[in-house]
């Protein structure tokens, strides 16, 4: 099954980090992603800039209305995303735990809901 | 003042924990319905854990969660119905408990509880799970967090597995002679189980886990207790309480991962080894060796550093061969060709490492890669260990840990 790995951080701290510290984490993920990499397990991923240069579009009245910044103000923000191939949700889970956001903020896993299934279940 | 609430709850928490458990089994032994049973305790442990802390813990701790009990079953049609189940076991809860309870105490059917949880029948993954659950009223939220599983999930999982307890007539009884070896070996895996997932948060920050490395001792201590002619069973308390006797020195005051080989034998916790030590003996004279015998022997050949200021790495490494021998796993290989190396160099030790090359479980291993990033980097071999770092550093969960190994590869950049 596929699975997205949602990557919530509090941007303000790690825009704040001290530098060798930053070198620490990337250096982290880095070892990470070669991980998921080398267990077959990675499919995508990315990081994302600051919600500061995100944009929200919502039409509504036939009106294209632009927002500045993300969708939800919340405390920890998006800050990037891995797909990943696993075979449940439990080593989902626990590639999770080894994600390096998941000691510093929150990492949510989600199962791709595959469109042959999403049809078959509606 | 704070400390003596905090003092009281922990009291309280563990006699609970005690009778609740005690009850489960008392009551489920008769109907093999476990989750009856734990239906008609469940607002009776609660209103315990909620209560104890702050009166003291009532002189006859099972009497008082029966009464609670009762009386919440007279409520029951006011309030949130209790299930079917937990209605029949309340019945005999008031039957029993009037014959039973006025001086005597309960018979301790726990061990025969756990016999039944870790039974063949039951998928391996869910006895530890189902053993904390049943017999110390952990719940699944709880337990999945510790175990990395999701709460639905491990929620499912419980059900499932006390539905077969009932549906599939799994026996509560402690197994006869000629099959208790395996049976124990299961209940023994479990209560490990648990251990290992709270050893795994030495800090402590994650609550939930440094609890299940306290409540597998718990387990541990009751089953050694209730088979003391059992030497494995004394022999895995006895390598848990080796363990834990280090706790408070794997990590640097900065919260910093310390290895074995540099940890301040003084921090070690003297009595706890004391213990354990005088355990294993005691299990050894017995004369029949086992898994958990060995291991806490490995355990004791490295807190001897203590006493005589080095460790002797040829012992260890006839421990593991021992080990390899009864109770092979791509763990113990790894942890042997770790002592070969110390003992006949990092050419012996990564050769060792190298046999196991084929096993894809080692894919995912971390100690397997940093064990090799280890003994690459002593042999100079730096881009092989580096990569072997890099693997170690991408598949730990720990930040501790994390950072340690990203410390030793730094130094080989330079």
């Amino acid at each position: 099954m596929r699975y997205m790995l949602l990557i919530y951080n509090d941007e303000a701290a790690t825009a704040n980090a001290p530098r060798d510290k930053t070198e620490q984490v990337l250096a982290a993920y880095g070892a990470y992603t070669e991980a998921l990499k080398k267990s077959g397990a990675w499919l995508a991923g990315d990081r994302l800039r600051p919600t500061q240069t995100a944009a929200s579009v919502r039409m509504a009245n036939g009106n294209t209305n632009v927002l500045d910044g993300p969708y939800a103000d919340t405390k920890e923000q998006l800050a990037g995303f891995y797909m990943i191939e696993a075979t449940d949700i439990d080593t989902a889970i626990e590639w999770g735990g080894r994600c390096p956001a998941a000691s510093t903020g929150t990492v949510e896993v989600r199962p791709i809901w595959e469109m042959t299934e999403y049809l078959s279940e509606k | 003042m704070e400390n003596g609430l905090e003092i009281a709850r922990a009291a309280a928490e563990v006699a609970a924990r005690q009778s609740y458990g005690r009850l489960v089994a008392w009551l489920a032994a008769r109907t093999r319905d476990v989750a009856g049973a734990e239906d008609a305790l469940a607002d009776a442990f609660a209103a315990a854990l909620e209560r104890w802390p702050r009166t003291g813990v009532p002189k006859k701790p099972e009497a008082w969660l029966l009464a609670v009990a009762r009386r919440r079953r007279v409520d029951a049609v006011r309030r949130r119905l209790t299930s079917e189940a937990g209605r029949e076991h309340l019945k005999l809860i008031a039957e029993e408990a009037e014959a039973h309870m006025t001086d005597e105490d309960l018979p301790d059917e726990r061990l025969r509880l756990m016999f039944a949880c870790a039974h063949p029948a039951i998928e391996s993954s869910v006895r530890s799970p189902l053993i904390l659950q049943t017999v110390l009223g952990f719940d699944a939220a709880t337990i999945a967090s510790a175990f990395l599983v999701s709460p639905a999930t491990m929620g499912q999982r419980l059900v499932r597995a006390k539905t077969r307890i009932r549906e599939a007539g799994i026996p509560f009884r402690v197994p006869e002679r000629a099959e208790l070896g395996e049976r124990l070996d299961a209940v023994l895996e479990a209560i490990y189980a648990a251990f290992a997932e709270g050893w795994s948060d030495p800090a402590g920050t994650e609550t939930q886990r440094r609890n299940l490395a306290t409540e597998g001792i718990w387990l541990g201590r009751l089953v050694a207790s209730q088979m003391p002619e059992e030497p494995e069973a004394l022999g895995l308390l006895s390598l848990m309480l080796f363990a834990e006797a280090r706790r408070a020195a794997r990590r640097s005051a900065e919260g910093d991962f310390v290895p074995l080989a540099e940890q301040d034998c003084l921090l070690w916790d003297r009595a706890l080894i004391n213990e354990a030590e005088a355990l294993l003996s005691h299990a050894a004279a017995m004369g029949v060796i086992g898994r958990y015998q060995l291991e806490a022997a490995v355990q004791s050949a490295h807190v001897a550093r203590r006493l005589t200021g080095r460790t002797d790495w040829v012992a260890i490494r006839e421990l593991y061969d021992a080990l390899l021998s009864i109770a092979g796993s791509p763990v113990v290989a790894i942890n042997r060709a770790v002592a070969i190396a110390e003992a006949k160099g990092a050419v012996a030790g990564l050769a060792a490492l190298y046999v196991l090359g084929d096993d894809k479980r080692l894919d995912d291993y971390q100690p397997y890669w940093a064990a090799r990033a280890g003994l690459l980097a002593r042999l100079g071999q730096v881009p092989q260990a580096i990569e072997a770092y890099d693997r170690a550093i991408g598949l730990e969960r720990d930040p501790a840990v994390r950072r340690f190994l990203q410390g030793k590869r730094a130094v080989l950049r330079n």
